[in-house]
């Protein structure tokens, strides 16, 4: 591999900056991504130090901790942070590190705007963070904010609220024309489409989607705006608004947001689930295929998420049949995954135990997203705890597992050296263990007859209360273990050779670990 | 001491008693007492036993595979990754068990928007944070509130068997009749559940949807405000009582007469005592949740009533804030929500309650003139 050669005799000349500047300036994508991972997994810990102020109160009945106005603020605040703070961060983090690597570049296309991109982001949660501390307090109204109890019944924060999301949708935006811009012009010589890695599959549509509903979020905050401060009446009825509006344009953005944060995770999983089985993915071309057709049919199902609103019945009926055909597609993803497991030589390093954790509970997340989407049984379900079980099934195990799944994966490629497969086994078993004993119990909650958002409940929801809290907080100082696990293994640890897994494809594996600060100077032949 | 000391005690049985006596681990839906909420309850179970099914086939391969195949045992990798009709088949029968479930679901739906030919129809209107029901054929209506005492909330007190599932006035309807709803809010969006009926429907400002059930059990039905409402979402329940038809028509009369008994007290000469008196409720319902049983509010969102200038000096602007409320903040318009009484009661106990000692009172029929005049 001469590109590698060459790489190396660069590094003497062209390594990094020292000092501060190396990181306020840098236009080095693994540096980049270091960063949005690092700012991420700070983020993952705010919020879920709020998580476990919201578990705390709901241990027992009655209000011991927390007073109603400040644990709707905690709700809020957890959601906003969890989504737009941590899980897309994260992604946008290993999509900095690896597409370069995977397809054979030598950095992102457009470095000055990644370092530009990541650098908004602490700018705007320190302006979201800040609202704590502000008279009225933080946002109070769930991360939907839902017209006009955000508008008009807002606390004096939102408008601050509102520029902090505008700065992250810039941020994202101009992530997802980096990831595009690099994938379509960047790829090594002979990488035709349809032999790109499945995360770059999933990364290049998850970019799409950003670019074509990050505007549409702008939109409905600037309304918001105008309501708030300029007397227009968008979402004010008594000015002749309409607030179900509001609903209809932020879940046009929302439901391409929930593939956001969950379609680069796929594409993830179906490489470590081929490393760690030790042979090809099954069904990579309808993969490829599975993951478009989730995309383009996340815009055709927004009001599944309004069917108690009073939408007419053509509509709900439309939305009730798009949104089950999601299950097809979806429903193919996982059978590829089984199906290549099976038959396979499979070992479980903690990447593989993640991977196959992630595959049986985004499954049960799905299911409960079939029967969410069964609009008439969805009147008994909506806004219920068992919503709240749902989208922590796909979100925790889904989302966060398979971002955890990632990390164990490359991070020999990162530092150099094996994390500890011990300490990261635990970290595993007692996440898996903390988050079904946090989580599913909320679906009995919530079949039950618990709504969700209330920081008080009536006594025959004590006792999965209880329990469901214990698993929170079980699940929540777990992941202070993980934070051990990554230090120590950047700290030192067993030398990791190139390609660290035997099974695992990909020219990420051909580069020596740690990945030289520059590669791919000159592009691999992919054959 | 003894004061902490008894207070200890019933903070223990307080939080100890939900564990011991009201253990509950119901996992699955009720099926409910109407047609609806049984149909739904079994479209429910039908999809979590195809999702049950689902589950057992796919994961019992896997599982077959991390027994089997483990690399560890000497597994050998096969090479196979493609197989055209397997993936045809898989992506088949998946859409067929989907069609099978839509056409039950379908019919389910079509029968829940159907509300032509009620017997009854009765407005809901949501407001921070209680539930306003308007007979509209019979023209009373009233406010149904928490009846859970503060002291049970905050753990003073042990908590009583429908802790936060109770109201002072429930929804009152008759059984076997098709009762219609129409739903709508004054404030925020907020919505309608009582799961045993499987309705549940959103109050929205400026709009009305729509709604319907019947009930064929007699019995007290509860359930709760389910759309994020403000701070007191969590305690605003929804109770309904189903009675025959008999004792429904007895009441209907009781409360037209309370009606028409509610609007001669305008004309009445009231004493600044007497709407002081009436005033307390009147406040403790309307106003305390916002401003504070003691008037301090929660500023700056609620803004103390305490000492504050509108409530001491100024009578006409306090009147007016009151009727009208004040747009852009969460200060609603009590003029069509309370009574002239009520209104003259609340204004009146405000001004001289606290220490706001003015002195000063604001009779019914001075309320009635000023929303005339408007």
């Amino acid at each position: 591999m001469s590109s590698v050669a060459d790489t190396h005799s660069q590094e003497h000349h062209h390594g990094p900056a020292k000092g501060i500047s190396r990181w306020l300036l840098t236009t080095n994508h693994k540096d980049i991504g270091s960063m949005y991972l690092i700012f991420s997994f700070a983020m993952f810990l705010l919020g879920g130090s709020m998580a476990m102020v919201i578990r705390a109160e709901l241990f027992q009945p009655g209000l011991q901790i927390v007073q109603p106005e400040f644990f709707n603020q905690m709700t809020t605040m957890h959601g906003l942070i969890m989504v737009f703070g941590a899980v897309m961060p994260a992604f946008v983090g290993l999509a900095n590190w690896m597409l370069p690597l995977m397809i054979g570049a030598p950095d992102m296309a457009l470095p000055r705007m990644n370092n530009w991109s990541f650098w908004l982001l602490p700018c705007a949660f320190l302006i979201l963070v800040s609202t704590l501390f502000m008279e009225g307090g933080a946002p109070n109204f769930g991360w939907t904010f839902y017209a006009p109890l955000s508008t008009t019944y807002g606390p004096p924060s939102t408008t601050f609220f509102i520029f902090a999301i505008h700065i992250m949708g810039v941020s994202s935006i101009m992530g997802a024309i980096n990831v595009i811009a690099t994938i379509l012009n960047m790829r090594a010589p002979g990488m035709k489409m349809m032999k790109m890695p499945l995360f770059v599959w999933t990364w290049l549509i998850t970019a799409f989607l950003l670019i074509a509903v990050m505007p549409v979020l702008a939109g409905a905050v600037t309304m918001m705006l105008m309501d708030i401060n300029f007397g227009t009446s968008f979402f004010d009825a008594s000015g002749g608004g309409d607030p179900v509006l509001f609903q209809h344009v932020f879940w046009f953005f929302g439901h391409p947001e929930v593939y956001i944060m969950i379609l680069p995770a796929f594409g993830a999983i179906s490489h470590i689930v081929p490393a760690f089985s030790r042979k090809p993915l099954f069904g990579y071309a309808s993969m490829v295929y599975a993951v478009g057709a989730i995309a383009l049919l996340s815009f055709l199902v927004w009001a599944h998420h309004m069917f108690t609103v009073g939408i007419p019945l053509a509509g709900q009926l439309f939305f009730m049949y798009a949104t089950l055909l999601i299950a097809v597609p979806t429903g193919v993803k996982v059978f590829n995954w089984v199906t290549t497991m099976f038959r396979g030589s499979l070992s479980f390093e903690a990447p593989m135990l993640f991977a196959v954790a992630f595959i049986i509970l985004f499954t049960i997340g799905g299911f409960s997203g079939l029967m969410l989407a069964i609009a008439p049984a969805d009147f008994q379900y909506h806004d219920t705890y068992f919503v709240v079980a749902h989208f922590h099934y796909v979100l925790v195990p889904g989302a966060i597992f398979g971002i955890f799944a990632s990390a164990y994966f490359w991070l020999p490629k990162w530092t150099g050296h094996m994390y500890d497969e011990t300490l990261a086994k635990t970290h595993f078993w007692l996440s898996f263990i903390g988050m079904n004993l946090a989580f599913f119990p909320m679906h009995f909650l919530g079949l039950a007859g618990m709504p969700r958002r209330i920081p008080d409940y009536a006594l025959q929801f004590s006792d999965f209360n209880m329990v469901s809290s214990i698993g929170a907080f079980m699940f929540g100082v777990t992941q202070l273990l993980f934070l051990f696990i990554v230090v120590k293994c950047v700290r030192g640890g067993e030398k990791a050779a190139a390609k660290p897994w035997d099974g695992a494809e990909g020219l990420e594996w051909t580069v020596p670990s740690p990945a030289p600060y520059h590669t791919f100077s000159t592009p691999p032949e992919v054959k | 001491m003894r004061v902490h000391a008894k207070r200890a005690v019933a903070l223990a049985a307080g939080l100890l008693s939900p564990a011991v006596v009201m253990a509950d681990w119901t996992m699955n839906m009720a099926p409910g007492v109407t047609g609806t909420s049984n149909q739904i309850f079994s479209l429910h179970m039908t999809i979590l036993w195809i999702c049950v099914a689902i589950g057992v086939v796919v994961f019992g391969v896997m599982f077959w595979s991390i027994f089997a195949h483990r690399k560890s045992q000497g597994a050998k990798p096969a090479n196979f990754h493609e197989n055209t009709v397997v993936e045809i088949l898989w992506t088949i029968i998946p859409l067929a068990i989907l069609v099978a479930m839509a056409v039950p679901a379908t019919a389910t739906l079509v029968e829940m928007y159907d509300t032509s030919e009620s017997e009854v129809d009765i407005k809901v209107t949501g407001y921070q944070w209680r539930w306003r029901y308007e007979y509209i054929n019979d023209d009373f209506g009233y406010f149904s509130s928490l009846s859970t005492p503060r002291e049970q909330i905050e753990n003073r007190q042990a908590k009583g068997e429908n802790y936060l599932l109770e109201v002072d006035n429930p929804l009152v309807i008759p059984v076997g009749k098709k009762v219609r709803f129409l739903l709508t809010a004054n404030d925020v969006i907020h919505s309608w559940w009582v799961p045993e009926f499987g309705v549940k429907k959103d109050a929205i400002p400026g709009f009305i949807n729509e709604t319907w059930t019947r009930v064929d059990e007699p019995g007290i039905y509860r359930g709760q405000c389910t759309e994020l409402c403000g701070k007191d979402h969590g305690f605003m329940p929804v109770v309904v009582e189903a009675v025959p038809e008999e004792e429904y028509n007895a009441w209907v009369a009781e409360q037209r007469a309370a009606a028409e008994t509610e609007r001669q007290l305008t004309e009445k000469d009231w004493t600044l005592d007497e709407l002081m008196e009436r005033g307390e409720k009147a406040y403790a319902s309307a106003c305390a949740s916002c401003h504070q049983p003691d008037g301090t509010g929660m500023p700056p969102a609620f803004p103390a009533l305490k000492g504050s200038q509108i409530a001491t000096e100024d009578m006409a602007a306090h009147i007016d804030i009151v009727v009208n409320g004040k747009s852009g903040t969460a200060m609603q318009a009590f003029g069509g929500q309370l009574s002239e009484v009520d209104l003259a009661a609340v204004i009146t106990y405000e001004r001289n309650a606290w220490g706001n000692n003015t002195g000063e009172m604001v009779t019914p029929k001075e309320i009635f003139d000023y929303k005339n005049q408007e």
